[in-house]
Order: C-alpha cells, then structure tokens, then sequence
C-alpha cells in the first residue's frame, strides 16, 4: 500500500464529514429517524399513510444538494469511469444488496457505528470488504 | 414541519457529501483501491461524520420523542443473519464495481450526470426485486395479485 498524497484531501473529507454528521444529528433529533439514505428511498416501495412525504422530501433535498452548492462555488469534479452495462449492473446489486442488507453507507456506515450497532458494524466490514475485493480484482487482476 | 425538516436534512446532507469529495465516484474508488495508490480521504469522511453522529444519537436516544414532538423512530433489530451479511457483501460489489452508494448517486443525479441517472434507474429496479421477492415469500404461494400485497 501507498498513499497516493495528491490526491488525499483531508481537510475537505474533515469539514464534508462533520457537515454530514450535523444532517445525520439534525434527522435524528428532529425527525427521529437514521438518515439512511437506502432505507429511505427504499421505503417508498412500501407506502403507508404518512411515511411518503418525508421519505421524498428527504431524496429532493439530496438531488438539490449540488444546484444550492453551484450558486455559491463551482462544483467539483464527478468523474465516472464506469461504462453503462457496469453502471447497471452496479445499480442492480447495490439496489438489492442495501435492501436485504438494511443499509448501506450512511444508514449502517455512519449513523449504525455512531450507535455501536453490532448489526452496523458486521454490515459495514462486509460491504468494505466486498469493495476493496471488487476494486483489487477489477484494476490488479483484470487489469482494467 | 417534519418534511421540511426532512428536505432540510437531506440538502445538509447532500451538501456534506458535495464538499467530502464522496459525489466523485472516481475518488470513493480511489479509497477502495488499497493495493494502488491510496486516497485515504474517505476514512476521514467517516471520521468526522461518526464523531458528530456519536453525539446526537447519545442525545436521541435518551428522548423519548424528538423536539418537533414526533416518536422517535430508530432502529431496534439487532439480529445479525444471513440477509444482512450477503445483502451487505452484494452492496460492496456494486459499490466497488461503480463508486457509487446510493447517497452520493442521488447528488451526482442533481448535477445532471446521465450516468447516475442510469446507476439510480438500476438501484431502483433493485429494491423493486427486493419487495417482489420478500412479497412473494411472505405469500408463501398462496393467491396472486391483490392478496400478495401487504399493508406494511
């Protein structure tokens, strides 16, 4: 392993992580709720009275995120290297893997650590382990 | 006020996730490629989120409803089972295949990349197998159309 220095941003990764750590404590203080964001999307499969509005309010605050960041800055760069049949593929397993998983990044990552959830914590382990496997087979044995 | 509250904390978060360098899917990428030249960035992310969650969910988990006068409504599972690690180990390879997780999708969807647009299209079809498969199973083959939907 080497640390690829140029690119590691530390400040910004500080002060994004903390920003979100305030969502994360504003939603859990105000609303109750984890923000999680697969649990949240994925819950509006299941309509029930009074659980929809929230749930899509939550997912327009998201998608405006980066139009409310333009105004005040250029936004960086979002570089997708993935071509469409990976990007849908991608989608498929992330989309079926956070629903039977109960999370995914934010859900289990961020607010099921900050709770110590065993549960969060095998779950977090078991999606980092399966990305540094997907990334090594993909660049360091297929050589893509 | 619960869904304002709930739009303001997703464009917070969204924001975070903007300013992270999480929404680059080439940097998120970066952090998984531990055997390449490593971009550490992410566990700082995490870091600094964690260390602010720790906090607020000492104080919620103290209350019994929220300061708008809501219930609070955290999470009580706590069985670990297969689901969980096997959903988990499938999220980590599309996750590892794309850079994407599902927040930072959304947020890459509102600056207007196509491609996330197709990632998200395919995250949804996703949780759709998931609720027709769970709906299935809970029908356990018995009846088909209206029967087969729970009011859940």
């Amino acid at each position: 392993m080497s640390i690829d220095w140029t690119a590691f941003t530390p400040w910004s990764a500080a002060i994004g992580g903390v920003i979100i750590g305030a969502a994360v404590a504003m939603f859990a203080l105000m609303n109750g709720r984890i923000a999680g964001i697969s649990g949240i999307v994925g819950g509006l499969f299941r309509p029930a009275p009074g659980d929809v509005a929230w749930r899509l309010a939550f997912v327009a605050g998201l998608i405006a995120a980066p139009l409310l960041y333009a105004i005040v800055a250029a936004l960086p760069p979002v570089v997708i290297e993935a071509g469409y049949p990976t990007l849908i593929v991608a989608g498929l397993l992330v989309g079926i893997g956070t629903r039977y998983g109960a999370g995914c990044t934010s859900g289990h990552g961020v607010c099921g650590i900050s709770r110590l959830s065993p549960r969060s914590i095998v779950a977090t382990l078991s999606f980092m382990a399966a990305g540094f496997a997907t990334v090594f087979v993909a660049r360091h044995v297929l050589g893509n | 006020m619960y869904t304002l509250s709930a739009f303001v904390s997703g464009l917070v978060f969204g924001i975070g996730l903007v300013v992270s360098g999480l929404v680059n899917p080439a940097k998120v990428l970066g952090f998984l490629d531990l055997a390449g030249a490593w971009d550490p960035s992410l566990a700082v992310v995490m870091a600094g989120a964690v260390a602010v969650g720790t906090f607020a969910f000492a104080v919620a988990g103290k209350r019994a409803s929220t300061l708008l006068g809501a219930p609070m409504a955290l999470p009580t599972a706590r069985g670990i089972d297969r689901g969980l690690v096997l959903g988990s180990l499938a999220f980590g390879v599309g996750w590892g295949l794309a850079g994407f997780c599902p927040g930072p999708a959304l947020v890459a969807l509102g600056a207007g990349k196509v491609k996330a647009l197709v990632f998200v299209a395919a995250m949804l079809v996703g949780m759709l197998v998931f609720e027709l498969l769970e709906r299935a199973r809970s029908d356990s083959g018995i009846g088909t159309g209206e029967r087969a939907r729970p009011s859940a």
